[in-house]
């Protein structure tokens, strides 16, 4: 919402006190602003994509503004015009964070109270009193702000047809972040129910800049099965400023693995020093841990750093927030170390530099992550990446490219979850009877579920009902029931309290509270100690009383087990004995992949990386070979008593840990005799018993028939069945549908025991309901996610005939990083980090001997 | 650390532990069971929660199993065979059948467990709250008194189960938990879940130094000594609370 050059705009657009609003703040009204503004006088919905600071927000809002301040619009009645008039909300707004939907109130109210204009803002999130939230469904806002649960709730409700009636805008803030999970298609759902309820209904989505904006614009608008897709309108701002990135050179030492970037912590310092306040971004919240300590070690100059990842307790991260909010200021923070907890939300105007360290998987998600230092359109951001090891200058280098060529690599929407159109479907009953028919229509007029087909809506209805079972036993215990009329209706009020309680699509995994106590005087006392925040509940099941471990930014002691509580001490000492799990939950990209295999391949795109990554790389070439663009290198060699096979496929480490037990099922059956294997981002390692160099010169394809297409048929079916890697998908599938229940806090104190393990029901479902609907909606999740089958199925389709193998007698210079990561997820602390120095260096001179 | 599938000794009796998680009694030609839960699935059906009907056909299919291969001239079902009092009659036509093709020609004993206390109608075989076979004593629930005067009981009533650690990190299973003076069976029931052996509920009932526990695995048990399970203090008393 700052100042911009634009021609004025024509009278008739923006009301008298509108357009005098923005004159006596010397703002001129945006081109993209003005089109919103027209596309809200034309009813039409619209999506808008526009950078950080361009005032999106504003833009979203201004028709409603401008419509509500009118005095026609003030006395809208209900349709069914009963008893006294009332409104309805006009504006929805929903926001995938309930901070930001406050923070965006917070702003709205600027406007309307400066413009004295009659209107009404309120929030609604799960901190909302039941008081407040009674009283909004008698008595609605003009305008509400909440989250897409709050949305679910509302429209199960039995006043959603009053409240969402009239309603004219829905307004969705952070689109593109929202539509490719579980709670975008929940949404899309709820969407489609709104546009039933207010056929007229608008729906305006900001988003920043996505690979696809088609694909957004079409989530927007209602589908039509066996038509054309449709789309929104589509509005684009101009770009900001380019951002300004600088990659840490590369004096200091750059390490073969790991991701801890400890070579580069002075040289982060000097930079938080030189900016006002920094975010130090990272990719997992061990990593955040680690780096956070490793910066106040060597803080000599005692610079204000804090933590902010989501395990930390929630008041703690509030604290953080508002010392963010304050700025460098006297109160305020030089930096703060952060997850992606911080990748959205509110706006923190002081912050004026970015510090990615480690991999940015990803454009798109590197370039929303750089947003969020400088929200002035004009100027550019700033942002510092620093590579922890030598593969990740080179995606470092491919993102900096690819940031500077507006390259983006959002994922697709995905085909809408069936688990979450269970759950809605039961909420549609909780709402009111409904007809299979009607309800049909109505989701496949939500994108995600344009395709669904009549027969899979019909088993999701029968699951809902009565569990989907080929043994009818279940009919009395139904949860809706068809009427006479042919209606769906909930079978008593208890389904619908149930649902209330487990409404939403974020499962959380089982988590334990982490609480300080004092165990010195060798007991542990019965009450008191400090919340520090809460952790996985199967982190602790792997400790023994003594282990220490990370957490919060100290070193913890692990005590003791106490109902749903972690006790813990402050040990002595700076390393912990237990790693934390490294993994991100991001791989890197397609795109960024394609971008580091080409400028391996090309000599020429070397002259901006770090001479000893060139070196390094040149080494390669000496030694051994640079895989080169469309084939698939694979590198043999002998080392110690194994025989390692690298193959640098470069799609991600979903994919190739997917390989990876494909792979070695099948080397298993042609006799190759695999011991194991390991994956990163970049390749996958395979070692086995067998001379692998000698078999594949000995039958030239032996090769291609390992990597074929068809592991993807009966070998994927196969290790899906016996692989313990689904029951977490299931648990998740099985909890979003209703299956079972969401364990509540409180439960585990009354001891009492209220579901049955996940697991436990996956292995009955699996051996007597094969094609249950949760089956079928485990497995497309988990070859979605977990597994990444799409991005392997086309890898493999890729390389066919396009195998290269080189056999070597000794490990390669780019062999050396995946051969670090065998055993490393036993790494904790220095020491061991600098064990790891020296077998990186042995290695190394192995492999250049 | 672990062994092939080994034999249990209580009081001086030889039982095997199956990888089912029933035991074997040799000398007696006695299968014994614990914690079977039939009908769990649509007891928590009937409350709203649609899990698969299929827990006791599964469960029952183990049974079969573990009969055909023993030829068991005994079964001793420790109590809490059926997961509530009105599960008898929720059993469908065939699993009911068979059942009764399982009962036929041989002694079958129902233990009472908390959970089954209350069937009132004929589910075939014998009933007790208790039996006494040899030195062996059968009964739902360990009792609580000091360990040593316990000697050769047998019972269910926890479903035990243990977490030790691995190579890459930790593994948990039901288990067997026993001590030479008492033995405790895992739950067999498919819907079963299993309540760690460090919780508070087993608190007090073993000589820690004689604890061994033995963990179902694929077609075999592994025996770990008591130091190997996680989350076990030293003294052998407890941390967790109930949590199945």
């Amino acid at each position: 919402m700052t100042e911009t050059i634009a021609d004025s705009p024509p009278p008739d657009l923006l009301p008298a006190r509108f357009a005098a609003w923005f004159a006596g703040r010397g703002w001129c009204l945006r081109d993209h602003q003005r089109a919103l503004v027209e596309a809200g006088a034309a009813g039409r919905s619209v999506l808008l994509v526009a950078p950080t600071g361009a005032g999106k927000t504003l833009a979203g809002f201004l028709p409603s503004l401008i419509a509500l301040a009118e005095p026609k619009s003030a006395g809208r009645l209900q349709a069914d015009g009963r008893g006294l008039a009332r409104r309805g909300v006009h504006t929805l707004y929903v926001s995938p964070l309930k901070a930001l939907a406050v923070d965006v109130a917070r702003n709205l109210e600027t406007p309307i109270a400066e413009m004295g204009l009659p209107i009404t803002v309120e929030t609604r999130t799960g901190d909302t009193s039941a008081h407040k939230r009674r009283r909004q469904k008698i008595a609605p806002p003009d305008i509400l702000m909440t989250t897409p649960e709050q949305v679910a709730l509302l429209l199960s409700s039995r006043e959603a047809p009053t409240l969402f009636g009239s309603l004219e805008t829905v307004i969705f803030d952070e689109l593109h972040s929202l539509v490719t999970s579980k709670r975008g298609d929940l949404l899309a759902l709820d969407l489609a129910r709104l546009r039933r309820l207010a056929p007229g209904l608008r729906a305006v989505g900001l988003s920043a800049t996505v690979a696809d904006p088609g694909e957004l614009a079409a989530w927007l608008a209602p589908q039509t099965v066996g038509e054309p897709r449709r789309e929104a309108a589509r509005v684009t701002a101009p770009p900001g400023a380019s951002p300004q990135i600088d990659i840490l050179p590369g004096e200091a030492r750059i390490p073969w693995a790991g991701h801890l970037a400890r070579h580069a912590i002075p040289a982060v310092l000097a930079a938080i020093e030189g900016a006002k306040t920094a975010i130090v971004f990272v990719n997992t919240r061990a990593q955040a841990e680690l780096v956070f300590q490793d910066l106040w070690a060597a803080n000599e100059k005692g610079l204000r750093i804090a933590l902010h990842h989501g395990s930390l307790d929630v008041a703690q991260r509030r604290r953080v927030e508002a010392a963010m909010a304050a700025g460098g200021g006297p109160h305020g923070l030089d930096a703060v170390v952060a997850t992606s907890t911080l990748d959205l939300g509110i706006d923190w105007g002081d912050v004026d530099l970015v510090i990615h360290v480690g991999a940015p998987k990803g454009a798109s998600r590197l370039a929303q992550r750089i947003g969020r230092a400088n929200h002035r359109l004009d100027e550019p951001s700033r942002a510092l990446l620093v590579p922890a090891n030598r593969f990740e200058v080179l995606e470092c280098r491919a993102a900096l490219e690819a940031t500077a060529a507006g390259a983006q690599d959002t994922p697709p929407i995905r085909a809408g979850a069936l688990d979450v159109l269970a759950q809605h479907v039961l909420g549609m009953a909780v709402a009111a009877p409904f007809f299979a028919d009607d309800l049909y229509a109505e989701v496949t007029s939500a994108l995600p579920y344009a395709r669904l087909d009549r027969a899979t809506f019909d088993r999701v209805v029968d699951y809902v009902a009565t569990g989907g079972y080929a043994l009818r036993v279940y009919e009395r215990y139904a949860k809706i029931r068809r009427t006479k009329d042919g209606s769906w209706r909930v079978s008593n009020p208890q389904v619908a309290q149930t649902w209330r309680l487990n409404v939403g699509t974020i499962v959380e995994m089982p988590m334990l509270k982490v609480r300080l106590v004092d165990d010195r005087k060798g007991r542990i006392p019965r009450y008191g100690g400090r919340i520090l925040g809460e952790m996985e509940e199967y982190f602790f099941e792997t400790l023994t009383a003594g282990d220490t471990f990370l957490f919060g930014g100290e070193v913890l002691r692990f005590v003791a087990l106490r109902e749903n509580e972690a006790l813990v001490a402050r040990a002595r000492g700076r390393d912990p004995r237990i790693p934390s799990y490294w993994g991100g939950k991001f791989p890197l990209s397609t795109h960024l992949a394609a971008r580091v295999r080409a400028m391996l391949a090309d000599r020429g795109s070397w002259g901006g990386l770090p001479e000893q990554v060139r070196d390094w790389l040149e080494l390669q070439a000496e030694h051994s070979r640079l895989p080169q663009a469309g084939e698939l290198m694979i590198e043999t060699f002998p080392r110690g008593e194994r025989f390692h096979m690298i193959a640098y496929a470069f799609e991600g480490r979903l994919a190739h840990q997917t390989l990876g037990m494909l792979l070695t099922r099948r080397m298993e059956r042609a006799g190759l005799r695999p011991l194991g294997f390991v994956a990163n981002d970049y390749c996958l390692g395979v070692w086995a018993a067998t001379d692998l160099g000698a078999a594949f010169r000995r039958r030239p394809d032996l090769l291609a028939d390992l990597f074929d297409e068809d592991m993807l048929g009966d070998d994927l079916e196969a290790w899906l069945d016996e692989s313990a890697l689904l029951k977490r998908t299931f648990r998740n599938c099985a909890i979003i549908a209703g299956l079972v229940e969401r364990r509540h806090p409180g439960q585990e104190k009354s001891g009492r025991q209220t579901t049955i393990a996940t697991d436990l029901v996956w292995d009955v479902l699996r051996s007597h309901e094969p094609d249950h609907i949760l089956i079928r909606a485990t497995r497309e999740d988990a070859a979605a996610g977990l597994l990444d089958i799409r991005r392997l199925a086309d890898m493999l389709a890729r390389i066919r005939d396009r195998l290269r193998h080189v056999p070597l007698d000794r490990i390669s210079p780019l062999a050396v990083p995946i051969m670090l990561e065998i055993g490393r997820e036993a790494v904790p602390g220095s020491a061991e980090e600098a064990l790891l120095g020296e077998a990186a260096e042995a290695l190394i001179a192995e492999a250049t001997r | 650390m672990t062994r092939s599938a080994p034999a249990i000794v209580v009081a001086g009796e030889r039982l095997e532990a199956l990888p089912s998680g029933a035991a074997w009694w040799p000398a007696e030609h006695t299968l014994i069971v614990a914690d079977l839960h039939f009908e769990k699935g649509s007891s928590y059906a009937r409350r709203g929660a649609l899990v698969p009907p299929h827990d006791t056909l599964a469960t029952l299919a183990a049974l079969e199993a573990d009969v055909a291969a023993t030829a068991a001239a005994r079964i001793v079902s420790l109590g809490d065979a059926f997961h509530d009092a009105e599960g008898p009659q929720r059993m469908e036509a065939t699993a009911r059948a068979r059942l009764a093709a399982l009962q036929a020609g041989r002694d079958w004993l129902w233990i009472d467990g908390n959970h089954d206390a209350g069937v009132a109608v004929d589910i075939g075989g014998r009933r007790a709250a208790e039996t006494a076979i040899g030195p062996l004593t059968f009964r739902h629930e360990p009792k609580p008194r000091p360990e040593r005067e316990i000697l050769g009981e047998i019972a269910g009533h926890l479903h035990p189960a243990a977490r030790v650690r691995v190579a890459a990190g930790s593994v948990r299973r039901h288990c067997f938990a026993g001590d030479g003076r008492r033995l405790i069976l895992p739950a067999y029931g498919a819907f079963a879940g299993g309540l760690d052996v460090a919780s508070r509920a087993f608190a007090g009932l073993f000589d820690r130094d004689a604890l061994i526990v033995h963990l179902l695995g694929e077609g075999r048990v592994h025996a770990f000594p008591a130091r190997a399970i996680l989350g076990l203090s030293p003294d052998g008393t407890a941390r967790r609370p109930t949590s199945r």
